[in-house]
């Protein structure tokens, strides 16, 4: 099997109180799709963050890209954002800026701020179906476009793997298949992806296109779902 | 010393991008402008006051040093007797370290400014002149007139340049003052840019949290907050210091008579001096943020 791109060992994680997550392990070999699932408050954002270094776990290992997290200098963290595009669930974006900015932040501040990255970025930006958008500010946007942008800025880097927290929780169902498809187009490509749901009804969909396996988070434990779904 | 050349490179050369990336703050960046101009200005006061205190001081010490004089005035057949005997009252005066009387001709080359080179001297009823050198502690001057009232009856003891003495300190305790308060005010300038860049980096930690997310080094972040208040800083201090040096400038001169008051400005070379005040308040201003972005950046992930 080829190194895994994220992989958690005996992880545990708190914020300071008890425990929210416990002895998890996982890995996530290059070219998967898994889905994350639990009920609101499980520690879905938490666990995402703890792929892609925002969080140190609080006992366990967590190695990104075959390095331990605790090893990676602020520079090296930096880095591993740029191979690791994150939909974040709350979106954060530069409110000063217009979202083709903000979609192409990445670029701009790894300084890749190439003629052939705009045109990438004007195929993005249609794709997610964004483009009669792009000098908007964020807050003008609806909550459904500011995920499409969201997805948008997660994908401009063209990184080796994605983590989408709650990517459709704002989008009508046309849309929800839509972003759906592109994932699964990227997966094919070779990219490891991880989506971040409650929508069943989207890892329902999903199923018939790619091959996935679904986590659930449940009393503090990562569990692989079974066919129930 | 490598990663510090860097940095400041990169405030003037690298990712004109993250001037974007950061929003403007119109009120902090007119705050710095405001600050470093009036800094800078102050600034140039104390340093006039330093380098012309200085000057004083060293002028006034010099004339100090040049001793007092004994001027004697006899008839010529007794100039010699009389000039003896008051070397030798000088000789025994403590606090006179030496007394030498002036030869013709250097009494003639005293003279010389005001009436010319081929004055005869020795033809004509001038005093004889004996130069003082006091020690540190310096004489008695009411005790020596005393003494040589009583011997040498045409001697009077000049020593004009006295009460210059407790002048050469206090332009000395001047020109101390002077340079504490161009420390002082580098060190307002520097604690004036931590403050307005710790406002702009606090304001902006959602800005500074979303480019952290999105793969920006801390260089890239700091950079565009150090820019912003270097450029700033250095601006303000070059307004400052031109309208601080054009002020210099204009204040009434009376040349030669080297009066206090109008002794203040600069003298030939050292207006360089003045010139270092913007680029030293850019370093201030450089080094301050730095730090302060670093602070900031390091506590977030
Ligand atoms: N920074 C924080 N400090 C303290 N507690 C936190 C912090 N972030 C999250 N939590 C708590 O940890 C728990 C898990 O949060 P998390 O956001 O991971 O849940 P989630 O599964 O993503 O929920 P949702 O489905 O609602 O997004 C919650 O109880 C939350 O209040
Ligand atoms: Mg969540």
């Amino acid at each position: 099997m080829d190194v895994p791109v994220i992989e958690l060992e005996n992880v545990a994680y708190s914020y300071g109180g008890g425990e929210l997550l416990s002895d998890i392990s996982l890995k996530l070999a290059p070219g998967s799709f898994h889905f994350l699932t639990g009920p609101s408050g499980a520690g879905k954002t938490t666990f995402l963050k703890l792929c892609y270094g925002a969080l140190v776990p609080t006992s366990g290992y967590a190695r990104l890209f075959n390095r331990d997290v605790r090893d990676l200098d602020r520079d090296a963290i930096a880095l591993v954002r740029r191979r690791v595009g994150v939909v974040h669930q709350d979106c954060q974006f530069l409110d000063h800026l217009p979202v083709a900015e903000n979609i192409a932040l990445p670029l701009t501040v790894s300084g890749q701020d190439s003629i052939a990255q705009q045109s990438n970025l004007k195929e993005l930006m249609a794709w997610v179906g964004l483009n009669n958008r792009a000098n908007a500010l964020p807050p003008e946007l609806s909550g459904g476009e500011r995920q499409r942008a969201a997805l948008a800025r997660a994908l401009i880097m063209s990184p080796d793997v994605i983590l989408a927290d709650e990517p459709t929780g704002n989008v009508d169902w046309e849309m929800s298949q839509r972003l759906l498809r592109l994932l699964v187009e990227l997966n094919k490509m070779g990219k490891t992806v991880m989506i971040a749901t409650h929508d069943l009804a989207l890892i329902r969909a999903a199923k018939s296109q790619v091959q996935a396996r679904v986590l659930r988070i449940s009393n503090r434990r990562l569990q692989l779902a079974g066919a129930d779904l | 010393m490598k990663n510090v050349i860097s940095n400041v490179l990169a405030v003037f050369t690298a990712h004109g991008s993250s001037d974007r990336v950061v929003p403007p703050t119109g009120f902090t960046a007119r705050l710095t402008v405001f600050t470093a101009a009036a800094m800078a200005l102050l600034a140039v006061f104390a340093l006039a006051l330093a380098l012309a205190s200085g000057r004083l001081a060293r002028q006034w010490g010099n004339e100090l040093a040049r001793t007092s004089t004994v001027r004697i005035s006899a008839p010529a057949e007794q100039m010699a007797e009389q000039t003896a005997i008051a070397l030798r009252v000088l000789q025994t005066t403590p606090g006179v370290a030496e007394a030498r009387a002036l030869s013709a001709e250097e009494q003639q080359a005293l003279l010389e400014p005001w009436f010319g080179p081929d004055l005869p001297v020795a033809n004509l009823p001038i005093p004889q002149l004996i130069d003082i050198v006091e020690t540190g502690d310096g004489y008695d001057s009411a005790g020596l007139r005393l003494r040589l009232s009583a011997e040498v009856p045409g001697a009077v003891l000049d020593d004009h340049t006295r009460w210059r003495k407790p002048l050469v300190s206090a332009a000395a305790r001047l020109r101390l003052l002077g340079w504490m308060s161009i420390l002082l005010i580098g060190g307002t300038m520097a604690a004036m840019v931590t403050l307005a860049a710790n406002a702009a980096l606090a304001a902006n930690a959602q800005v500074i949290a979303v480019l952290r997310l999105v793969g920006a080094k801390d260089d890239y972040i700091a950079a565009a907050f150090v820019r912003r208040f270097t450029l700033r800083a250095l601006a303000g201090a070059g307004i400052g210091t031109v309208v601080g040096m054009l002020a210099i400038l204009i204040l009434p001169s009376t040349g030669e008579t080297e009066g206090f008051l109008t002794g203040i400005g600069f003298r030939g070379s050292h207006w360089i001096w003045p010139m270092l005040i913007p680029p030293l308040t850019g370093a201030v201003a450089f080094a301050a943020t730095q730090m302060a972005a670093k602070r900031v950046l390091g506590a977030l992930r």
